[in-house]
């Protein structure tokens, strides 16, 4: 491949008897592709981080879901009918593991909400989810705005949350669209139909294409968002995910053997669903979209996009506060504040342009 | 049928650039097969795939690099810049006649160059310096140079503070080659002084240019000079770091004969020579042989050249932005605390809220009360030329006649 250079000639004084820079002829390679080894190699040493919120009622496969994902325990399930009393708030708990695959460590953290969605009244009861994620945010913005800042700001902002809808085969419940409304406009949300080996293939298009409908209906924009398509590859491919959102999933963390494979998968008397099936669930895709293809994507969207929403929401409160020469202080951010959602930017876009297919 | 689930990767490193198969499960959904999966490795979850995910972003993106090179007139600058790219950056350059020296100051000059190789963007912006070292009285000449090199820095802090940080252009330099002479005896006072004012806000790497002046054993007693005045002045040059344990010992032979080759003395060519039976290569040619750019014993071009490039770029972004910006930062802000602002701090109620109060740095007041009496200047003129457009529309239609178009 020929190397291209292009370099705009500097302007030029007219001194004819002057020596000039004889030109230089094209040839060999400088080497540049080595810089992408000299990225990988300080990410292996670095390791990542991703931190995952699973949004859901109690009962519809979270913590299995989350163990299924990791191939590890990173959760601890609990059986339907044992006695785990339903809080009476809704308390948010995160867990933190280090897992390691072929040299590449990951800092996985997974923030469950027992108790979401359990109440008599639900009303507002997506706060404390909102106000943990601001809190996130907050925290993160304080870091950078130190004058000694650490080198490696410790990231526990939100990079995903796995919304649960329960398989009712019908559509979005009032509840769901309340809160996905709001959390979509904070965090990445990613919707998926729990359960879903209750539902037959059948079923589970018409629940999708319902709920695919709700959403359109009610300005609801999930990752991967349409406007931060960066270039038609990534288009074609975000088109094609969005086709099949909310993905139908089943979580496992039992092994059976079917035809002399080991198979993770739910054992009942009429058959074994094998969770890694494609022509089962989808979990393979759900996998697929938050570890092996987008998993930084998501962390860029949620770096660019929410984290700086929220900045410019803070940075511009902070104005009201009387200034010294040169200085504002940004006080810590109320209650009210931390609960209230994002500002409604994707959802504008997504509305102008509606003859587009989902 | 095929298990498309699965990540080809893993330990391959210098796979093809272009976008893989990230997302199989989906085309092998869309193809319409229907059938089981295949054998699949239980352990394996797929993440040891994220260096790949991380590097597509970047061949997107493309990288960015300001070099800056400084010394001398005469000491091949130009010429090595040219080598270790491949680029014509100095194609129409005239050298300056002696006359138009004198009165010659130091200027900054930048040039951009796109370079592509395999896939990958790099933007590098050459930042020169020419006019150093050229007057008769030098002192302070290098004054511009910092000066330079902190408005990089304080553009890209009140670009990081502002409130639109979608696009901040990375101008600050993330390199300096220093040029010596090979006909000294080591670093002189210009060279010293020159490095004292800018060993804290950038990263130096000395080199000797036009080295093919200099015996094998010359060279050597020169580095080792240059090598103990440098420890004698504490000046702070690029600090390799250092290998891990864990890499090869090919690796680390090469790292360890990098390190001891600092000071690099170069010689660059912009000519080819083709020797009899050899295959071309860059070189010098005098009447008793042939100086050879790219080899290893003639002198230290590939090594600098794999430095700079190949191995420590990234390293030296990395340095620049969480060293050297970050120093300069704090010194920023902390000189922007001191002034009185803790007693105003106190004056005002609502400010006395917690101890997690975290001082915001804007730009510093008089600057935005510039900029908003700027601004109020241009709303002012803006509408007085509305005024004069609408008196004249009206003027136009005094003459009966009704117009809709308003």
């Amino acid at each position: 491949m020929d190397p291209l250079r292009r370099s705009p000639s500097p302007c030029s004084s007219s001194r004819p008897s002057s020596p000039r820079t004889p030109p230089c002829e094209m040839f060999g390679r400088v080497g540049i592709e080595a810089v992408l080894d000299q990225m990988k190699i300080k990410a292996m040493k670095m390791g990542f981080e991703f931190n995952i919120m699973v949004v859901g009622q109690s009962g519809l496969g979270k913590s299995t879901m989350m163990n299924t994902l990791f191939k590890s325990k990173v959760w601890k399930t609990t059986l339907p009918g044992s006695v785990v009393p339903i809080p009476q708030t809704l308390q948010l708990h995160s867990v933190t593991h280090v897992i390691e695959e072929k040299g590449v460590k990951l800092k996985l953290t997974v923030t469950d909400t027992p108790g979401f969605g359990d109440q008599i009244n639900n009303d507002r009861c997506w706060d404390p989810i909102l106000g943990y994620i601001n809190e996130q945010y907050e925290r993160y913005l304080q870091e950078e705005l130190l004058i000694t800042r650490q080198r490696h700001i410790p990231d526990t902002r939100v990079h995903c949350c796995v919304y649960f809808v329960p398989p009712t085969g019908h559509c979005l419940r009032p509840l769901d669209i309340e809160c996905l409304q709001r959390l979509c406009r904070t965090v990445n949300v990613v919707p998926v139909i729990a359960r879903a080996d209750s539902l037959t293939i059948e079923e589970r298009e018409a629940f999708r294409r319902r709920i695919q409908q709700n959403m359109r209906a009610h300005c609801i924009d999930v990752y991967p968002q349409k406007c931060f398509d960066e270039d038609i590859n990534d288009k074609i491919l975000n088109s094609k995910i969005r086709d099949r959102i909310p993905f139908a999933v089943v979580g496992a963390d039992r092994e059976h053997l079917v035809d002399g494979r080991c198979v993770l998968g739910r054992k009942t008397k009429w058959g074994i669903i094998e969770v890694e099936n494609m022509a089962h669930c989808e979990f393979p895709l759900l996998r697929d979209l938050l570890i092996r293809s987008h998993l930084q994507d998501l962390k860029d969207v949620t770096h660019n996009v929410h984290y700086e929403n929220y900045r410019v929401i803070r940075l511009n409160e902070s104005h009201l506060l009387p200034r010294g020469p040169g200085w504002v202080n940004l006080a810590p951010a109320s209650p009210g504040q931390l609960t209230t959602p994002g500002p409604s930017k994707t959802c504008r876009r997504a509305r102008e342009d509606p003859e587009d297919g989902f | 049928a095929t298990e498309g689930l699965g990540i080809e990767v893993c330990g391959e490193w210098r796979a093809s650039y272009t976008p893989s198969p990230l997302f199989a499960a989906l085309n092998f959904l869309i193809a319409g097969a229907t059938t089981a999966s295949g054998a699949m490795d239980k352990e394996y979850v797929g993440f040891a795939a994220l260096p790949n995910q991380l590097h597509r972003k970047s061949v997107k993106k493309g990288f960015d690099f300001t070099l800056m090179v400084a010394g001398e007139s005469g000491l091949g600058k130009s010429t090595l810049i040219n080598s270790l790219f491949l680029t014509n950056l100095y194609e129409d350059r005239q050298v300056p006649e002696a006359s138009a020296r004198l009165t010659q100051t130091l200027t900054i000059e930048r040039r951009g160059v796109e370079i592509e190789e395999g896939g990958i963007k790099v933007k590098l912006t050459l930042v020169d310096t020419p006019g150093f070292g050229d007057s008769v009285d030098c002192s302070d000449c290098w004054l511009p140079v910092v000066r330079f090199i902190e408005e990089q820095f304080e553009q890209y802090l009140r670009d990081e503070s502002g409130l639109n940080r979608k696009n901040i252009q990375d101008s600050r330099v993330h390199c300096c080659l220093y040029f010596i002479s090979p006909f000294g005896r080591g670093l002189r006072p210009l060279d010293v002084a020159f490095l004292r004012a800018v060993h804290e806000k950038v990263n130096i790497i000395p080199v000797i240019g036009k080295a093919d002046a200099l015996m094998p054993k010359e060279t050597q007693a020169l580095k080792q000079k240059i090598r103990d005045q440098l420890r004698e002045e504490e000046i702070n040059i690029y600090q390799f770091p250092e290998c891990d344990s864990d890499e090869d010992e090919d690796f680390k032979r090469q790292d360890a004969e990098m390190k001891e080759s600092i000071p690099f003395a170069v010689v660059g060519s912009c000519e080819v020579v083709r020797d009899g039976g050899n295959r071309p290569m860059r070189g010098r040619r005098y009447s008793w042989g042939t100086v050879e750019v790219e080899n290893p014993h003639h002198c230290d071009f590939l090594n600098l050249r794999r430095m700079l490039v190949q191995t420590h770029l990234q390293d030296l972004k990395e340095v620049t932005h969480d060293v050297l910006y970050e120093g300069y930062r704090a010194r920023c802000l902390q000189s922007l605390a001191r002034p009185g602002a803790r007693d105003r701090a106190s004056r005002s109620k609502l400010s006395r809220q917690s101890a997690t109060e975290i001082p915001l740095p804007m730009l510093p007041l008089a600057e935005t009360e510039k900029l908003i009496r700027e601004k109020d200047e241009e709303l002012r003129r803006m509408q007085e030329m509305l005024e004069k457009m609408q008196a004249q529309m009206q003027q136009s239609q005094a003459p009966g006649e009704q117009s809709d178009a308003l």
